[in-house]
């Protein structure tokens, strides 16, 4: 690992403004997924400085705002976890939250950082599909569904900022994650699932989190074998270390039904 | 910049993007905090940040400044006087080539920090971020519960 400079904010302005002006700068936060490829040297273009976005309190807490629940970007899974706003609202996230690796991982894994390292693993983000969750920056607000654009690219502009999430009250989201084992693994499949309106988004299952569109057009008619069927034609599976396509198809369709009849 | 590890204020030079784990073992000598994976998956490298366990490994230093660590050397009273959790280990045979004992350690004593009496799921719940490859789990999960008090 190459010498790199440790920035660090002391308000979101700075932030922003550091973000803008500095060449081959990386936002951080708490670190899981970017202190492993910044050590290992793996990204590309290789970091020249680190912004330190875990201590700016403008991306900490749970709030209730407007028949919302915002979630700033920074505020740690155990945070989220433990909100009484999240339990009552949002079960679906906590219990996300709840499988992504350990108490080491919960107290640093962020929303923010899930949404920006765009893994299409990231247990959090089929959640945030079947919420129809808001992506706030520090410009703008971009849905969920249109913010993974390609494996492990999203809609952020090269010097934007993501400052929280936003989810609608009122939803009911099953949640599904299906590993090696129950605690630090990386899923083979994990789906969240909405009926009304039908929402069903799966991770580990194409080059980024998908809504399964097919499935989604049989649910809404109230066709749950079509929409157990039509999910084999949304997803695009490969085999990899963790498993294989084939595995991930028939799993995908298993847990869909599971969901559904629940 | 400066943090507080094991109740004495350290003053570090250097960046802020190296890993809090490397910091501790080689520029302050705390070798008790092991690295295993540097992934985040194993647990070895735990140490408490303001009471919470986290990896070092996936800590930049510039994120404690200002902060209390707490390593494995932090658990034993001043005068050398194992903590009860460390005894117990001992005591239960719960430590076999010894590189997760540290971090197994540490995950524990904020369990019990926070649960008098623990039960046998809310251990392994604690603990389930600490991988032994020793697979000797079952000893390590008798020594924390035999802290329940």
């Amino acid at each position: 690992m190459r010498d790199v400079t440790y920035l660090r904010p002391t308000s979101l302005k700075d932030a922003v403004q550091l973000y803008r002006t500095t060449p081959g700068c990386r936002p951080l936060a708490g670190g899981t997924d970017l202190m492993v490829m910044l050590h290992a040297g793996v990204l590309r273009p290789e970091p020249r400085a680190v912004l330190d976005l875990w201590s700016l309190s403008e991306l900490k807490g749970v709030r209730v705002v407007d028949s919302t629940v915002e979630i700033g970007a920074a505020e740690s899974y155990t945070t989220i976890i433990r909100s009484p706003d999240v339990q009552r609202h949002l079960a679906a996230l906590a219990a996300a939250a709840r499988t992504i690796g350990a108490a080491q991982i919960q107290n640093r894994g962020t929303l923010g950082g899930n949404l920006a390292n765009a893994s299409p693993a990231g247990d959090t983000l089929p959640v945030l599909l079947a919420y129809d969750a808001i992506v706030v920056t520090d410009r703008r607000a971009i849905p969920i569904d249109q913010f993974f654009t390609g494996y492990r690219k999203t809609a952020l502009e090269p010097d934007e900022l993501i400052t929280a999430v936003r989810f609608p009250f009122g939803r009911q989201v099953a949640f599904r994650k299906v590993g090696t084992r129950a605690a630090q693994a990386i899923s083979k499949v994990v789906m969240a699932v909405c009926k009304s309106p039908a929402r069903i988004a799966i991770g580990s299952v194409a080059e980024v989190p998908l809504r399964a569109r097919r499935a989604e057009a049989a649910l809404e008619r109230g066709d749950i074998a079509g929409a157990v069927s039509a999910v084999a034609e949304d997803i695009r599976p490969i085999d990899d270390v963790r498993s294989t396509a084939v595995y991930r198809r028939v799993v995908t369709q298993n847990v869909l039904r599971e969901l559904l009849r629940a | 910049m400066h943090f507080t590890l094991n109740g004495r204020t350290v003053t570090f030079e250097g960046s802020g993007a190296r890993r809090l784990l490397d910091v501790l073992r080689e520029d302050l000598g705390a070798t008790g905090t092991k690295e295993g994976c540097g992934e985040g998956e194993c647990g070895a490298c735990s140490v408490l940040v303001d009471g919470e366990v986290v990896d070092s490994c996936l800590v930049a230093v510039g994120q404690v400044e200002g902060r209390d660590v707490v390593s494995v050397e932090g658990l034993a009273l001043q005068d050398g006087t194992l903590s009860r959790l460390q005894q117990a280990f001992i005591e239960y045979g719960a430590a076999q080539c010894g590189i997760c004992t540290p971090g197994m350690l540490l995950a524990a004593h904020v369990l019990l920090e926070g649960t008098r009496r623990p039960t046998d799921a809310q251990v392994r719940e604690a603990l389930a971020g600490n991988l032994c490859r020793c697979t000797g789990y079952t000893k390590i999960i008798e020594a924390v519960m035999s802290c329940g008090t």
